[in-house]
């Protein structure tokens, strides 16, 4: 777009995961000014939910303790929690962003000391653990949350423990008559990261979920398998606090199914591998059994399949289930055709876990943004360096961590160069 | 500024929030920074991050009282940005997370634990000062490619749209590669269902008309030395050599197809209508589908999935691109011939993400798949299949052609004139113990340091850029042959500084995700010029300016830091002196940790810092019956956990003293000598787990400790010491809940063997 003036240099990127946080300090050590906005209370996505990573079972803390480092030391990030983009006008080079900001009943003088939280007395669920435990009304999101500062939860607003949580901070940091505010920020390029949230397995009527007890989702096994879970890492069932031992893994939850998301989401076999890894390591006799359509484990990831496979405690039993019930002591069974033996399966089991899939962001795309997606929500990945907004991370697909690493440092050279004031004329192209 | 040449004002601060005044008494702190040490400036603030205790300290600065802060107050790991001052450098003392939010309130222990922490920060202040920054210049800002196939094109590309010139290599006389020869390509766009047009020719023709891409066909890398911003690379071109000031290098070498004569299993050689994936290409492209054999036309075919792939005996990982490739040609088959029968014969179908509608599109087009492995191909071309859904093996009979869909081998070396295969290189030309030719490199070898365990895996064939390194002329691998990378958080990274691979060198991947890869590898070697030209180190210590300097005065040329460096950055002269290349340099410390005269330091970190700060703590006499063990703990795993342990309240051992180190392998195996001598009962190194699957950010710095202390029992075994006493455990940041018990049991240790002899003596 030769001629046009760019009157804004600064990045927005809008998405604090692991795409997002990516692009904000790619693009800030590389000298450019970010501004990062987060929906939640704070960074990570849902990267910062994940126990360990496939394959080298590692902390996925461990890199986004060294991307906070990244970020702190850096004046040239600005990080806004609780924002989203209400809306955006102009064009590439001086856009006017609108960002929303919730509530968060806790200003910048939060010391996270937790005095707040031994005032409250009202239990609310912990969004960090999908609702599988309960938090103070005053709680800090999670032991590494960056940043690390307290949310009051909007449930106890205008009651009397509200003014006792107020009360009992010696830092002047509850703010309860906060209102949701919006403010406008001259920006150049957009980074589009808001990044996937768990098809919601409740629409897969057959296998029970939230009717059924003991099936629960992989999202919510990597927090029952996380020291910071609900359980405190122990792989338990929720109904009873019984061992979980003998369990069923099910892959294509939701994916590969036109009723439900047509495209594979390319990480639930991987992470039903590692689910069999927490089992196999926390319970010496656990049995695992995975259900699956085809185990799609590329490039290197195929040498942790071969090692879980070489596990005789880990079955690999090719089906798509038919449906759950609920059986006795709360074991649900499973019912299915071995594809490979045509033999029916009712097989009860302690615990059933439901590999979904994932879905883009119900963020999803303002028509500001101009930005077009495919029938399943996901940016298509045509290049348009003229409109100066970049799809990062599952936005523009279903990818694993890695790629979207990639891809997040992809969007942060077009980014730049849709900023740059000196030369370059912007192209069009395709990834 | 504090610099080494200044005057050092040292101001003390002390936060008496979050609980830390209730947990210990701030006068007896302020006593210690104040008589002790005689701080000049002691200050205290009850809530000290607030606006009004942030501008005491700024008053200070401003007043030029100060110009060295000590703040007694939270983590390092917090408020860093509230306490940042111009010019002034700043220590942290970890008052709240490791003291009062961990240990009873108001004992004698936790004040003991308080002023040692004052003591070790106030120290660590001392000996240290505002590190100055590396002066290089002056940089190349220029970015070489080398490799002309899709990667490497939209590298160059990428790079010469975002400002910079680019000198772009291919060692072939013809850009495009492997792409070249694809008549269509895998669809990237909506509805994903049909076989896309090849663009390759677009791309070959915007990089040879961009004024800013220096193109150099029949060329090779003959050597490359220097550093990022500031690489002296010489290529060779028809006859001639030419040396190039390049900035930063993208390797986007790619990959060659696995040899089919290595599948005589899968029917390869049997007949001639056995193919390849590229053969079958290359018959695609002229229009018509015909036998090799007698020119009829191949009407009946059968696609042989993870030939070579998925394999112990030939390549154990998935190629990744061959299933979506089977698809489709076997679509372009049955679109040319709807008479034809195509069957795809695989073990596991693998379309991930939107791909999933192309393996639709191809059933929906009557692609026959059969879920089975193949036993054997007869002559007659009959393919002997264990189907899986029938439990027993069949012959599918009656075909005109079966391709082997083989998978991808990187280029991680290059090949000579076309070989397929080298003979592996002599393990010696990787062997960091063994010198690499330097002009005038002559001298007698020095004697052999402790050898360094075999990290470094023999890489066939030539090196891709012939580094004039210490440590071999080869960029590092993984085990399964590919480009060495951080491969989930930080894939770019590599363990050369200044020099990314992307494309299928680094991993199996489609013409799309290579083209996205090398676009994001552009952005990393800008940002490397960008970072050394302003003397800032690259990842993971992104901004840090203080880099290694060594006093060549004590320095005996042992080469342990040359050898022990994770990133090759310190070679050595003609006469056997360490040189640092400081904008390769990552600053870890290893070489400050491998050094046995201590003397490689930082401005900032340096062996007589640490064995101060231990000397700093205040080791009660022997009756007094409280022991105290040093932690030196990774500063990004095991220090965040201890971190974490006390944000969640758990109550830790008050006889432990913890010095946060940048990584495993800075620490000297004299710290370790010191505190023992000081009368510390023990010391215990946290640091990440090392290994296959190693968690260590600079790659093998947690190794190099482990190796180092191996030896440390002699040492132990001179002073008359248990070799309990020194220990090192594996740590990773998700472990807080695990600390407690970790310290508890090793103070049990303590206790079992006894208090150290050494008490009153150090």
């Amino acid at each position: 777009m030769p001629g046009q003036a760019v009157e804004s240099q600064v990045i927005l990127v809008v998405g604090g995961g692991i795409a997002g946080i990516t692009a904000a300090v790619e693009a800030a050590e590389t000298g450019y000014d970010v501004v990062l906005l987060e929906k939640t209370a704070s960074l990570g996505g849902r990267v910062a939910q994940l126990n360990r990573y496939f394959p080298k079972l590692c902390h996925p803390t461990c890199g986004l303790e060294i991307n906070f480092q990244r970020l702190r030391g850096n004046a040239r990030i600005k990080v806004f929690t609780m924002a989203t983009l209400a809306g955006l006008s102009g064009a590439r080079g001086r856009y006017k962003a609108s960002v929303a900001v919730s509530p968060r009943h806790v200003n910048a003088n939060c010391t996270a000391c937790g005095d707040c939280a031994k005032a409250s007395q009202t239990q609310v669920p912990n969004p960090f653990n999908y609702g599988m435990d309960k938090v103070s009304a005053a709680y800090l999101p999670h032991p590494m949350a960056y940043p690390m500062r307290y949310v009051v939860a909007p449930q106890v607003i205008g009651t009397p423990e509200a003014d006792a949580i107020r009360a009992a901070c010696k830092y002047g940091a509850i703010d309860l008559d906060e209102q949701p505010k919006t403010f406008e920020l001259a920006v150049g390029a957009v980074i589009w990261a808001v990044g996937w949230q768990p098809y919601d397995a409740g629409k897969i009527q057959s296998y029970g979920y939230g009717r059924v007890a003991n099936v629960i989702t992989n999202v919510e096994m990597e927090r029952l398998a996380s020291p910071g879970g609900p359980t405190q890492g122990r792989i338990v069932r929720l109904s009873d606090g019984r061992e979980a031992k003998r369990v069923a893994l099910i892959q294509c939850a939701g994916s590969r199914d036109y009723n439900h998301l047509a495209y594979c989401s390319r990480i639930c076999c991987l992470g039903s591998l590692k689910h069999a890894a927490y089992l196999r390591e926390q319970y010496a006799d656990a049995q695992v059994d995975i259900y699956y359509i085809d185990i799609r484990a590329h490039d290197k990831l195929e040498s942790f399949y071969r090692k879980i496979k070489a596990d005789p405690q880990v079955r690999f039993i090719k089906s798509k289930p038919a449906s759950i019930s609920a059986g006795e002591n709360s074991d649900p069974i499973l019912h299915g055709e071995d594809t490979l033996t045509r033999e029916l399966y009712d097989r009860p089991y302690d615990l059933i876990v439901l590999a979904t899939g994932m879905e883009p962001s119900a963020h999803g795309v303002t028509p500001a943004l101009k930005l077009s997606t495919d029938d399943y929500g996901f940016v298509v990945p045509e290049i348009d360096e003229e409109a100066g907004i970049f799809a990062a991370g599952v936005a523009a697909g279903p990818l694993d961590v890695s790629m979207s690493v990639q891809s997040a440092t992809a969007a942060t050279l077009r980014a730049i160069r849709a900023v740059r004031t000196n030369g370059a004329a912007a192209h069009k192209g395709q990834a | 500024m504090m610099q080494a040449t200044q005057e050092r004002k040292t101001g003390v601060y002390l936060c008496g929030g979050c609980g830390i005044a209730e947990a210990v008494k701030l006068d007896t702190l302020e006593a210690v920074a104040s008589k002790e040490y005689k701080v000049p400036t002691c200050r205290r603030h009850e809530f000290l991050c607030s606006d009004d205790g942030v501008k005491m300290i700024k008053a200070d600065v401003a007043a030029g009282s100060v110009n060295q802060v000590v703040i007694g107050a939270c983590s390092p790991r917090v408020n860093a940005e509230r306490f940042q001052f111009d010019d002034t450098q700043v220590i942290r003392a970890n008052l709240r997370e490791q003291v009062a939010w961990c240990q009873p309130p108001g004992t004698d222990d936790t004040a003991m634990l308080a002023a040692d922490q004052m003591r070790m920060a106030i120290t660590e202040a001392r000996k240290s000062s505002l590190p100055a920054r590396h002066e290089g210049g002056p940089y190349s800002e220029r970015i070489l490619v080398v490799g002309g196939g899709v990667s490497g094109l939209t590298a160059a590309r990428e790079a010469a749209l975002s400002g910079h010139d680019v000198v772009l290599v291919e060692q072939s006389d013809q850009l495009g590669g492997h792409a070249r020869r694809w008549s269509k390509r895998m669809p990237q766009r909506p509805p994903y269902a049909a076989p896309q047009d090849n663009d390759i020719d677009g791309l070959i023709a915007a990089v040879e008309a961009d004024p800013r891409i220096e193109l150099r066909r029949n060329c090779r890398v003959v050597k490359t030395a220097g550093g990022p911003g500031k690489f002296a690379i010489t290529l060779s071109q028809d006859g001639a050599e030419h040396e190039v000031a390049i900035g930063a290098v993208v390797v986007a070498t790619g990959w060659r197809p696995y040899d089919p004569n290595k599948l005589g299993h899968l029917g390869y050689g049997v007949s001639p209508d056995v193919v390849t994936s590229l053969a079958l290409e290359d018959m695609l492209a002229k229009g018509s589908l015909k036998r090799n054999s007698d020119s009829r036309p191949a009407q009946n075919v059968a696609f042989v999935q993870c030939a070579g792939s998925r394999d112990p005996n030939h390549l154990p990982y998935c190629s990744s691109i061959c299933c979506g490739v089977s698809i489709k040609q076997a679509l372009q088959i049955r679109e040319a011939d709807p008479d034809s029968s195509v069957y795809v014969l695989y073990e596991e179908l693998r379309t991930p993400g939107v791909a999933e509608e192309f393996y639709r599109a191809a059933q929906r087009a009557g692609v026959i798949f059969v879920k089975g492995s193949v036993k054997g191909v007869g002559a007659d071309l009959t393919v002997t299949i264990d189907d899986a859904l029938l439990g027993e093996e069949v012959p599918l009979a009656g075909l005109d052609l079966v391709v082997l869909a083989t998978g991808m081998v990187p280029n991680s070396a290059g090949m000579i004139d076309g070989a397929q295969e080298q003979p592996a290189v002599p393990a010696a030309d990787i062997d960091p113990m063994s010198p690499i030719a330097v002009a005038g490199y002559a001298a007698a070898p020095p004697p052999a340091p402790p050898r360094p365990p075999a990290t470094q895996i023999s890489v066939a064939g030539v090196p891709l850029l012939n580094l004039q390194y210490r440590q071999g002329p080869h960029l590092p691998i993984l085990a399964d042959g590919f480009a060495d990378s951080h491969f989930i958080c930080f894939p770019y990274e590599t363990r050369r500084s200044g020099i990314y691979t992307c494309g299928p060198v680094r991993r199996p991947m489609d013409m799309a995700e290579s083209a996205e890869d090398a676009t994001g590898a552009v952005l990393k070697a800008i940002q490397a010029i960008r970072s050394v030209s302003e003397g800032r180190g690259l990842h993971p210590r992104s901004g840090d300016l203080s880099f290694p300097k060594i006093g060549l005065n004590t320095c005996t040329k042992c080469r342990r830091c040359s050898v022990e460096c994770p990133f090759g950055a310190i070679d050595e002269s003609p006469e056997g002196f360490p040189v640092v290349n400081a904008s390769r340099c990552r600053r870890c410390g290893t070489c400050m940790g491998a050094c046995p005269v201590r003397t490689i330091s930082f401005d900032n970190y340096s062996v007589d810092m640490l064995t101060s700060m231990i000397k700093a703590v205040e080791v009660p006499d022997e009756d007094e019956e409280k022991p105290r063990v040093l932690v030196l703990a990774c500063q990004n795993d095991a220090y965040p956990a201890l971190d974490m342990a006390g944000i969640g309240r758990a109550r830790m051992n008050a006889y432990v003293r913890t010095i946060p180190v940048r990584c495993m392998g800075s620490v000297s195996m004299l710290c370790i000598s010191e505190a023992m001598s000081s009368g510390y009962d023990g010391v215990l190194l946290m640091g990440c787990k090392s290994g296959d699957d190693y968690q260590c950010h600079f790659v093998k710095g947690s190794a190099m400790a482990q190796e180092r202390l191996a030896k440390v029992g002699e040492t132990l075994k001179s002073m008359a010491l248990e070799k309990e006493r020194v220990q090192n455990i594996e740590v990773s940041i998700a472990d807080a809940h695990k600390l407690p018990k970790i310290l508890d049991d090793y103070l049990a240790v303590i206790d079992r063997i006894g208090l150290s002899p050494l008490k009153g003596f150090g």
